[in-house]
């Protein structure tokens, strides 16, 4: 790694320290880190966007290779038509003609509902319909081979299933007092429902945890180039250190003049 | 304000503290913890080290930046697992920064095949990850629901090039490939809602075997399709991913992690607690102050 990468790598371990800074309170360096992530994302995709969409697969195949005539000696010349459609949802910008841009949306909104209401309805309500009407496995009720509650294909889960299904329905069913049997089933219900968000919780909190570890461990690896800890580093220089702690005295006065900024706020109230 | 008070509302700056100091510590010391592989991520596992050298499989990285930590991890772990066992590749990224993610992989994973590795005992001689051969990248197009149903029938229609301009023709590993029917499955690796559209568009349409690596945010959302039969497999965040690892006999970031996991969890449990503690008593502290004893 040569010190230019180095002092990229720097940079983004300034943007770690500046995004988490936000625990503590809303900031200047983590406001910075904010509207960078937002500006880069979206440069980034108008340059993928144009890159990838816009020239393989519109003026490539209009061009044909020739740009300077574009569709009009092209083979496919009728990729002409989605140009065009493309061009009238700019007339939204156009209080007057911002009309011309409802004709591509009512093109697009029908193909895609045209397309995703049969395969939604097929993929994602029979089939979940129909995998809680399975026949319950009796015979292997506790698990295949060995005792495991565990075991997703045993009867014992494909029974949770379907009670714990017709619970939860019950729960959304307001037309009806919950009240006596259909009470508890309903309770029964609410149950099953709490233990589902418990679950979404659990992987929440790993998936948080996660983003840490993830930044700790490049942490690390800074630390570790900063010292060529690997000991292969070629291009190492004595201006390694010399950033790396830079940097670190940089955090430590800012969390120096945040202590003595809550201090005299502190003093101020009292 | 008593004891239960304050359990009640502590300052969250005290629980962030206190779960970076766990965190730093458990980092820093170096211990390992059990790690238990469930069937939804040994059914992925197996299904590519069963597959046959030479045969083809569409990976699509569907993440962005934000969630790298937790998926960059199963993308090293299958990927490596595919090329160490000759395994081609299609990758596509049809997240809006996907192609970043997807080349970044590329890049570190080939540079870990050039060595020399042993895995599960078995030893594997180093090689030189080639482009066009051993893996093609389609990148991105936009709308992915058109992209997923365009591949089903060539992927020459929403991908007429590779992401580096090469005509898909001009590919040596894309000859005679023309839809999934050419590829053993798709593992989608997601962090949005695209693995929604590879459910409808792609698995319910055209039938292929389908396996997902998710966040862990999203896990437990797609599991009933595990139950339904839609997806074989399924790898929930980090810690899919260090059992992913654990099979492949490949340690890497997620299972560096797992201990950390651990002790943070324990933290946040104690803190949830600490807080149900101070509610309750609270709440009969109130209604014995209402019965005057």
């Amino acid at each position: 790694m040569d010190l230019g990468t180095f002092l990229w790598t720097t940079f983004a371990v300034f943007l770690t320290m500046a995004t988490f800074s936000f625990l503590y309170k809303d900031n200047p360096f983590y406001k910075f880190a904010e509207h960078l992530v937002v500006g880069v994302s979206a440069g980034y995709f108008v340059v993928i966007l144009w890159f990838n969409g816009l020239i393989p697969n519109l003026f490539q195949r209009l061009a044909d290779g020739d740009w300077y005539l574009l569709w009009l000696n092209s083979s496919k010349p009728w990729y002409i038509i989605p140009a065009i459609l493309g061009i009238m949802m700019w007339a939204r910008f156009s209080k007057k003609y911002a009309w011309l841009s409802r004709w591509p949306m009512a093109l697009y909104i029908g193909i895609s509902t045209g397309l995703a209401i049969p395969l939604t309805m097929s993929n994602q309500v029979n089939k979940q319909l129909y995998a809680t009407m399975v026949k319950i496995d009796w015979a292997h009720f506790f698990g295949h081979g060995s005792f495991n509650l565990l075991d997703t294909t045993s009867g014992f889960s494909q029974l949770i299933i379907f009670v714990g299904t017709i619970a939860s329905l019950i729960y959304f069913f307001f037309s009806k007092a919950h009240k006596g049997v259909f009470g508890a089933v309903a309770k029964f219900g609410i149950w099953t429902l709490m233990i589902g968000f418990g679950a979404s919780f659990g992987f929440t909190v790993m998936a948080r945890i996660s983003l840490f570890i993830n930044r700790m461990q490049d942490v690390k690896d800074w630390g570790k180039v900063a010292f060529n800890y690997s000991g292969n580093n070629q291009n190492y220089s004595v201006w390694f250190p010399i950033v790396f702690w830079l940097f670190i005295l940089f955090v430590i006065a800012y969390i120096i003049y945040e202590i003595g900024y809550y201090l005299r706020s502190r003093t101020n109230k009292a | 304000m008593n004891i239960f008070d304050k359990m009640m509302r502590l300052d969250r700056r005290w629980i962030f503290l206190f779960l970076i100091i766990v965190c730093v510590v458990t980092y820093i010391i170096p211990f390992k913890v059990p790690i238990h592989v469930v069937p939804e991520v040994r059914s992925i596992y197996d299904f590519i080290d069963t597959l046959e050298p030479g045969k083809i499989v569409l990976i699509a990285i569907d993440y962005d930046p934000n969630n790298l930590a937790e998926l960059q991890p199963m993308t090293f772990a299958i990927v490596e697992h595919c090329w160490r066992r000759k395994i081609k590749i299609i990758f596509t990224a049809l997240s809006q920064n996907g192609p970043g993610m997807a080349e970044q992989a590329i890049r570190d994973i080939s540079d870990s095949m050039k060595v020399d590795k042993t895995y599960n005992g078995k030893f594997y001689k180093g090689r030189e990850i080639k482009n066009g051969i051993d893996y093609t990248f389609l990148g991105y197009k936009p709308y992915y629901g058109l992209v997923i149903l365009g591949m089903g029938q060539d992927f020459r229609l929403p991908f007429p090039t590779d992401y580096y301009g090469t005509p898909l023709d001009s590919i040596p590993m894309m000859k005679g490939v023309l839809n999934y029917d050419q590829t053993a499955g798709v593992i989608d690796i997601s962090g949005g809602s695209i693995t929604d559209a590879w459910i409808n568009y792609g698995q319910g349409r055209f039938n292929f075997p389908l396996a997902l690596g998710l966040t862990g945010v999203m896990t437990a959302q797609y599991y009933p399709y595990l139950g339904s039969g839609q997806i074989f497999g399924i790898m929930g965040g980090l810690l899919g991913a260090a059992e992913y690892e654990k099979l492949a006999d490949n340690p890497g970031r997620a299972m560096g992690g797992m201990r950390i996991q651990l002790y943070a969890h324990m933290v946040i449990i104690l803190f949830i607690v600490m807080g149900n503690v101070g509610f309750f008593m609270n709440k009969r502290k109130k209604k014995l102050r209402e019965k005057g004893i």
